[in-house]
């Protein structure tokens, strides 16, 4: 947020400062073994990443785009997959954080003095202006850091996380629950070099597991799974370990008669109407070993700020909203709020306005919820839908993904829908 | 008259509340708003009674008609009991310090009070807010396309704006963000009072952004007076938003605009038309029928067309560069523009130096 904003030509001269609880992450050299924590960016992220000259960067260090997405159900047949038609085009990029942080980080370093950063900083107290300022209260926010220093900034950027504090002092209320679910993440090494370049997606009974790939021989896990389960999985010692990765994404134990029936009559009907549609499986591979210690879980939720704004301060990321990584979209929707932010503020700066009045900060707000909500809901809905086994509710979605594979045009307004929007 | 007048009608002003502290250094201004407020006025008023002259002292306020002119007036009129410097005139303008330390802080408060009235946007001046998201367009991109350099973040970098009957400052503080030196005057003092110690707190303002309360003739004698400043003194472009509606004297007004305005200077005006929708809207929808404002506080007579102001300013050495009309939609709250300019418009002339007075004069 802060390179973006302090790239932008209208925002020219305007202070800007980071405060960043952390260190200083820098990357001289890319480390040889991939880190666990990574992110899918779509071509709009990428965009706004190339915007700020990050991408640059990225491309040199290590990242990876996939060309196709597969999904599928454990419990049935049913599956679908999202491509370019060509496969020319890439429709997604996976890279590590740490990749994106030292890419980011790089251009703070080259940007003017009007950008800056304070490592290792903590906010203890902030004071609220009041809109119309009374007599006694501060016209600006007012932020209070461990060290004794206090700053006043006309607007506040509140981007700390699920568990914001900003979100917190302001009393913003919160929509939020835990999902019986932790992620497992991992690097996996496959047992074969191939081109690697689709991300594969199963739904199980318990929660999605997902490969994503890093490399042509190497994948990221992320299994979301009950959180006994998650634990005993990190329990188990490598090989099991590796086991229970492949039959995870092999094993059609929870696959019932009544529905494989069912759901190939249905396939077959459509096949009829639409012959040349739909698009043919395609078997994951499989995983020979993990990388060295890299098995780590977090729990899992979901989390919606009712506001994104106050006067004064506006929440951006996982600030304002946290979703399950099923979509791979916790990122993308972060990059967006940067991108609509930006841009805002820019043309706001543009017609002479403070930069904290609520106009625009306003119009931030309905633009993102307006984009940020349908998406939560849909990820959240398609969580609950595949947490089941029940007949009822396996037919229900086997007949659903069936046919949408079979609709192109439904399929690319579902997938491009998303890209166009976070290419704003 | 029309806003004396309207003082008149409604209500009788409390004699505590008048003020004419024309005259008055900081020190002395200070000392008298905490007199004020022992009620101590009378002695004050004595001391400081100013004759009466200058044509554009009905600047009183930057009100136009148009629904922003309305809610305005509404405000200015819940305001009264402070808002009463508007019989002051004389000849020398009053300067002081925006400094919080010479301020007794009982008076700051009770300003702070009426400035939350025009800095509220969604308050009663809400239109004249929404009116920036033309007007600040307006100015900038008319100034830019007049300009070579280019100032990335304070695209009017260089330029010196004169913001006239400034009001709360509402358009002085966006002219000044964008890096132009404004200097924002009127008459109300207390208005003056609002708007620097609004601009008081941003440091990207203090610098840019000052405010005298006095008049536009004032200012244009003083330049006068000192005649070797003046080119120091002069501006490269005046605003004159919701104003020329209050003019007794338009011929003077567009003399005094020249004479402070650098050769080729930009002169904005935005106000109100003299049509029949126009009349129909300010006096017989808002002061007869809605009483939102009391009756007289537009004087129809005074509203002026389009072209009346355009054959004016252009014998007064100003060429014309474009007029726009300005619509006002009252329920989403948002200025548009506007083929017609039946009701609101805005207006960009350039003063012209002798030598292409004479050569439009001979093209033309």
């Amino acid at each position: 947020m802060a390179c973006s904003l302090g790239m932008d030509p209208n925002l020219a001269g305007k202070k800007i400062l980071l405060l960043e609880a952390g260190h200083k992450k820098v990357m001289d050299s890319v480390p040889d073994t991939y880190s666990t924590r990574v992110s899918s960016i779509s071509p709009g992220s990428a965009t706004l990443l190339s915007g700020i000259g990050a991408w640059e960067h990225i491309t040199r260090m290590r990242y990876k785009p996939y060309k196709r997405m597969q999904v599928w159900d454990a419990c049935s047949d049913a599956l679908i997959t999202f491509d370019k038609e060509d496969l020319l085009d890439e429709m997604a990029y996976i890279v590590e954080n740490d990749i994106v942080v030292a890419a980011i980080t790089r251009q703070l370093d080259a940007l003017p003095e009007n950008v800056q950063v304070k490592y290792k900083s903590k906010v203890v107290k902030y004071t609220w202006p009041t809109p119309h300022h009374a007599a006694e209260s501060v016209p600006w926010v007012k932020v209070t850091l461990a060290n004794g220093e206090t700053l006043e900034t006309k607007l506040l950027i509140g981007a700390d996380g699920p568990n914001s504090m900003v979100r917190q002092k302001l009393g913003i209320p919160t929509v939020k629950w835990n999902y019986d679910q932790s992620a497992v993440v991992a690097v996996l090494h496959l047992s074969e070099s191939t081109e690697n370049n689709v991300a594969w997606q199963r739904f199980l009974p318990t929660g999605p597991i997902a490969m994503l790939p890093l490399s042509d021989t190497e994948s990221s896990l992320v299994w979301s799974t009950g959180h006994r389960l998650a634990e005993e999985l990190l329990e188990l010692d490598e090989e099991s370990f590796v086991d229970a990765v492949n039959s995870a994404f092999w094993s059609n134990e929870n696959q019932s008669d009544l529905i494989e029936t069912a759901g190939a009559l249905f396939r077959g009907a459509l096949s009829a109407i639409m012959p040349s549609a739909g698009s043919p499986r395609q078997l994951p591979p499989s995983v020979a070993g993990i990388g060295p210690k890299s098995r780590v879980m977090f729990p899992l939720g979901i989390g919606h700020a009712s506001e994104y704004i106050r006067h004064r301060v506006a929440l951006i990321g996982d600030a304002a909203h946290r979703v399950h990584p099923l979509a791979g979209q916790g990122a993308n929707l972060g990059f967006g709020d940067v991108a609509c932010l930006t841009q805002l503020l820019s043309q706001a700066a543009f017609n002479g306005k403070d930069l904290g009045a609520i106009q625009h900060l306003l119009e931030y707000e309905t633009e993102r919820q307006r984009h940020n909500l349908p998406m939560m809901t849909a990820i959240d809905l398609m969580k609950r839908l595949y947490s089941t086994n029940a007949a009822p509710v396996v037919l229900l979605r086997t007949f659903g993904l069936q046919a949408t594979n079979m609709l192109p045009t439904l399929k690319v307004s579902f997938h491009t829908s998303e890209r166009t929007r976070s290419s704003l | 008259m029309a806003v004396e007048r309207r003082i008149a009608l409604t209500a009788p002003l409390k004699p505590d509340s008048r003020r004419r502290n024309k005259d008055v250094t900081p020190d002395e201004c200070c000392e008298m708003f905490s007199n004020k407020f022992g009620g101590l006025m009378f002695g004050f008023r004595g001391l400081k009674a100013t004759s009466v002259g200058g044509a554009i002292q009905r600047a009183a306020s930057r009100s136009g008609f148009s629904w922003a002119a309305v809610c305005k007036q509404r405000a200015l009129w819940q305001q009264r009991s402070v808002c009463t410097g508007m019989q002051r005139t004389g000849n020398i303008c009053s300067i002081r310090s925006a400094s919080h330390t010479t301020v007794d802080p009982g008076e700051v408060k009770r300003f702070q009070l009426l400035a939350n009235k025009w800095w509220d946007e969604e308050g009663d001046f809400a239109a004249l807010h929404a009116m920036n998201d033309l007007r600040v367009p307006f100015v900038r991109d008319n100034l830019l396309n007049a300009q070579r350099e280019r100032h990335p973040g304070k695209p009017l970098a260089g330029l010196r704006i004169l913001d006239v009957g400034c009001g709360g400052g509402l358009l002085t503080e966006p002219l000044g963000r964008l890096g132009a030196t404004v200097l924002g005057i009127d008459p109300v003092e207390d208005s003056i009072r609002i708007a620097q110690l609004h601009s008081s707190h941003d440091p990207d303002l203090r610098d840019r952004v000052s405010y005298r309360a006095c008049t536009l003739e004032e200012l244009s004698g003083e330049g006068e007076a000192e005649q070797e400043e003046q080119t120091e003194t002069q501006f490269d472009a005046i605003v004159a938003s919701e104003v020329v509606e209050h003019l007794a004297d338009l011929e003077t007004f567009a003399i005094s605009c020249s004479h402070v305005l650098k050769p080729g200077g930009s002169l904005f005006i935005t106000t109100i038309n003299k049509t029949n929708l126009s009349y129909a809207l300010a006096i017989v929808v808002a002061e007869q029928l809605l009483h939102i404002v009391p009756r007289g506080t537009h004087d129809w007579e005074k509203f002026v067309s389009p072209v009346e102001l355009e054959r004016l300013l252009e014998s007064n050495g100003f060429l014309v560069q474009s007029v726009q009309g300005m619509l006002y939609n009252p329920i989403s709250g948002a200025w548009s523009w506007a083929n017609s300019t039946a009701i609101n418009y805005a207006l960009h002339a350039v003063k012209q130096d002798d030598e292409t007075n004479h050569h439009e004069a001979t093209h033309n």
